[in-house]
């Protein structure tokens, strides 16, 4: 099992370090272009946030749709503690985690009590509240954003953090947290009835989500160097959602590159003006219909397994 | 001290009582059939037992603790294990991890250990691999042990439905209809199967079941349920010839 | 007195949100579906009327009802194309479709060939707009007329729902759609007519807000939709009694708020009821709770 478990890690980061190598090398060699480099800054960052909305929705079935809320707390706490407290970067980053992280826990006890869309409801409330706030905060900058926000946040740093999540997220499905969490999903009066404490799970996942979210808001606030309330509307939880949805609820690697083409997609429509907002959402009508029928990418990456044990542990 | 003993359970639903006066005492290594007529409150009284329903009136006491109002992963917790009439498997999920699960409450290794996979990560998921294969080798899953839950056949569905409840080692374990849609074949063999595993293993089972030659076959004892109430306690010669449940219940049945 | 005022102020406010919340909580009850598109019906609603009032310089009730009728239209079409697909996929799915309908509506009405980003204002002719005065009250007839209009319409659903055969098949398939198809009830027709009246009662209040506040725009449907769902909500989600309690209170909630805390919080409060509901009885104020068979 180890041998089977260090095998997989090895080859992962052996990938992991040759994309890095490849996309560093082209970035220094202004291949592509500065514009390029955020897409693909903004693709990991993304894909951190939407493993860490798959782990709540997609492997535990709770259906939030607020995340952005945490992305948001993440974003300006740590730009507060760059700024305020003059914390080094990876400081920052870590204390924005906690923060967003303790503050879905104190979210998650009372919310996910509820089921369903009444859970999906209150998350939703709970972003829009958390825009609101912010808004009314001065010393965050209120309504118009905030500026002077250090430009700290690499391609490397964005992509090191996107690895550790993907192997974080990973580690947590394949163990028996993560399996208490998918028995969460499929049936959670028969977990119940087989010693499953729902609802300490629930929020395990739900605040873990919202630790990796606010890292990723951290990377966020000091790549953009300028944020704003509204940018982390429940418009913005939608995109994460999305993201989970066209991947494959529960499925890591459809996730990853669901949340890369989706990212690009907007900014490679960019081109269209102001019919890309409409192209967008028509683009999305019509994946999810082809989706309901069958015909979809996602079928690609669903793990039905043959044989090999693709959900065993190592 | 009596390993089950019910007193009084009652339970009312708005306007209904679906469940009136029910007491009931069981020892270790006891294997009581509940039956009756449909709807007569046999799977409200598991939901009470389990404690996923509250009951109005009436206590429950298992092993001597009063369990009455605790949520039913604590009942788990304290070696009560249930299965459900219409099967409850995780149907996305390898028949495995299915059994895997049901060892989750004595995991003594945390999240930190998960994430970091520790050494002591390592060494309690390969003793919950072993554990959970030869409780699928003992049901005859070993070979679909990879398979999802979903692409099993029905037969098999319900024997994983005890491998898992099995999973989490109670010393009570409660089976809805077991045999519910199985062929008398099937029957014969899952009879012989609870037999084996209630002497291997040393516990007691509550059963609830339709099939008359299987309840005859295997309880030790019988209780009989009718509207709510019980209506009969005794051996299964004694119950054959009891004259208010042969009016409320064998009267129509065709299995005997 | 001022008092009194502000209840009427509210009570306006507060039908124009229980016109909203019945199509949120109609399509709910027979879809089980959170229609975030609906919001945006009830702006084209708005503009439809404003087109029928300043270009053809129709009177209020032909505006009212052009604003009605194409508002039906447009949602039983968006019903038939993008919800109907996914009618047995999972709920999430559903969602993210009509989030993206919601997203089409707002920002295709945005195009230079459509309605154009910038807000229009409506012919002030339309209802007559009179300080009437009852004692020490000082009363706008415009917010009398709206109030007035909003009961009819809810009374007139009320005799649908609960006196006409479709009404019975309404509530039918609300309970259970197989069960209602077994008897055979035509859940296409049943559904459209369901998206059908919701829409055209959210059109109804997109023209009596246009009128109310003269501005409308692309955008306006996005909070008070957010706002009539929670009043959905709050009454009981599928009740319509319930939806036009949950405005009520939502528009009253909101009119104190804008005038005794402050008017920034006005927003927030809305969400901050949602939660405290959602907490303490999720069914809403008229609902029942759910028994789950194990």
């Amino acid at each position: 099992m180890i041998r089977n478990s260090l095998k997989r890690f090895a080859i992962f980061m052996a990938t992991s370090i040759i994309i890095f190598v490849i996309l560093t090398f082209i970035i220094n060699q202004n291949i592509i272009n500065q514009y390029d480099v955020r897409i693909l800054v903004l693709i990991c960052i993304n894909i951190m946030l939407a493993l860490s909305v798959n782990l709540i929705v997609g492997f535990t079935g709770q259906f939030t749709i607020g995340h952005s809320a945490f992305m948001a707390i993440g974003a300006y706490a740590a730009a507060m503690l760059t700024i305020n407290l003059k914390l080094p970067f990876p400081l920052s980053l870590l204390g924005a985690g906690i923060i967003a992280g303790f503050i879905g826990l104190l979210i998650g006890i009372p919310t996910l009590r509820l089921k369903g869309d009444y859970l999906a409801i209150t998350t939703l409330g709970f972003c829009q509240i958390v825009v609101v706030v912010i808004q009314n905060i001065p010393q965050l900058g209120g309504a118009q954003g905030l500026t002077g926000i250090p430009p700290k946040t690499t391609f490397a740093w964005t992509f090191f953090t996107m690895i550790v999540t993907i192997l974080v997220i990973y580690n947590i499905v394949h163990s028996s947290q993560g399996r208490a969490m998918i028995s969460i999903r499929e049936d959670e009066i028969a977990a119940e009835a087989m010693g499953i404490n729902s609802t300490k799970y629930k929020i395990m996942a739900f605040v873990i989500g919202a630790f990796i979210a606010g890292v990723a808001g951290g990377l966020y606030s000091h790549y953009m160097m300028y944020i704003e309330p509204q940018s982390f509307n429940f418009l913005k939880s939608m995109d994460f959602i999305v993201y989970v949805v066209l991947g494959g609820l529960g499925s890591i690697p459809g996730c990853i590159i669901s949340t890369a083409v989706l990212t690009y997609l907007p900014e490679g429509l960019r081109g269209f003006g102001d019919l890309r907002m409409v192209i967008y959402p028509i683009l999305l009508i019509v994946i999810m219909i082809l989706n309901a029928k069958g015909i979809s990418p996602s079928k690609l990456f669903k793990r039905k397994s043959k044989g090999r044990d693709k959900d065993a542990i190592a | 001290m009596p390993l089950l003993e019910v007193r009084n359970l009652t339970i009312r639903f708005e306007g209904l009582i679906a469940v009136s006066d029910f007491s009931i005492t069981m020892g270790e290594h006891e294997l009581v059939g509940l039956i009756g007529p449909n709807g007569a409150g046999k799977t409200t009284i598991f939901n009470m037992l389990t404690g996923v329903r509250t009951p109005t009136e009436g206590i429950i006491q298992f092993a001597g603790e009063d369990i009455t109002r605790i949520k039913p992963y604590q009942i788990t917790k304290k070696r009560m294990a249930r299965t459900f009439q219409n099967i409850r498997l995780f149907k996305d999920v390898s028949v495995l991890d299915n059994v895997k699960i049901s060892f989750n409450f004595r995991v003594k290794y945390n999240l930190f250990h998960s994430i970091f996979r520790l050494p002591k990560f390592f060494r309690e998921e390969e003793e919950i691999e072993e554990k959970a294969i030869n409780i699928l080798k003992i049901f005859r899953l070993d070979n679909k042990k990879h398979e999802m839950a979903a692409n099993l056949s029905y037969g098999e569905q319900r024997r994983l439905e005890i491998a898992r409840a099995l999973a989490a080692s109670p010393k009570l374990l409660l089976l809805d209809e077991p045999a519910a849609g199985m062929n008398p074949q099937e029957t014969q063999e899952l009879t012989e199967l609870i037999k084996w595993v209630k002497n291997e293993y040393k516990i007691s089972i509550l059963l609830i079941e339709h099939d008359m030659k299987l309840v005859m076959n295997l309880c030790e004892r019988i209780v009989v349920l009718d509207y709510g109430k019980k209506i009969a306690e005794g051996t299964p010669e004694e119950i054959k010839a009891n004259k208010q449940v042969i009016k409320a219940y064998l009267g129509d049945d065709a299995d005997a | 007195m001022e008092f009194l005022q502000q209840v009427i102020n509210g009570l306006a406010l507060g039908s124009v949100y229980a016109l909203i919340a019945i199509g949120y909580t109609m399509v709910y009850g027979i879809i089980g579906l959170i229609n975030f598109a609906h919001g945006d019906i009830y702006m084209m609603g708005a503009f439809f009327g404003f087109f029928a009032a300043s270009k053809f310089n129709l009177p209020f009730i032909p505006t009212l009802a052009i604003g009605m009728i194409c508002a039906a239209v447009l949602g039983v079409a968006i019903e038939k194309i993008a919800y109907k697909p996914l009618r047995n996929s999972p709920k999430l799915s559903l969602l993210i479709t009509a989030i993206g309908m919601s997203l089409l509506l707002e920002n295709g009405s945005r195009l230079d060939f459509i309605f154009g980003p910038d807000y229009r204002t409506y012919p002030s002719n339309l209802l007559p707009s009179q300080i009437i005065k009852i004692g020490a009250l000082r009363l706008d007839s415009l917010h009398l007329i709206i109030i007035l209009i909003s009961i009819l319409l809810a009374a007139l659903l009320q005799i649908i729902v609960f006196r006409t055969k479709v009404g019975k098949a309404m509530r039918a398939t609300s309970f259970d759609k197989d069960a209602a198809a077994l008897m055979g009830i035509n859940i296409d027709n049943i559904i459209s007519i369901t998206f059908a009246i919701g829409s055209a009662l959210a059109g109804a209040a997109g023209v009596l807000v246009g009128i109310l506040y003269s501005r409308i725009d692309p955008y306006m449907g996005i909070m008070p939709g957010l706002k009539a769902f929670i009043a959905a909500v709050l009454g009981g989600i599928g009740i319509i009694p319930g939806a036009v309690l949950g405005g009520i209170i939502m528009g009253i909630a909101e009119t104190f708020t804008k005038v005794y805390i402050s008017s920034k919080l006005s927003d927030a409060i809305a969400f901050a009821i949602l939660i405290v509901i959602l907490l303490i009885k999720p069914s809403g104020l008229l609902g029942k709770k759910s028994n789950v068979k194990v």
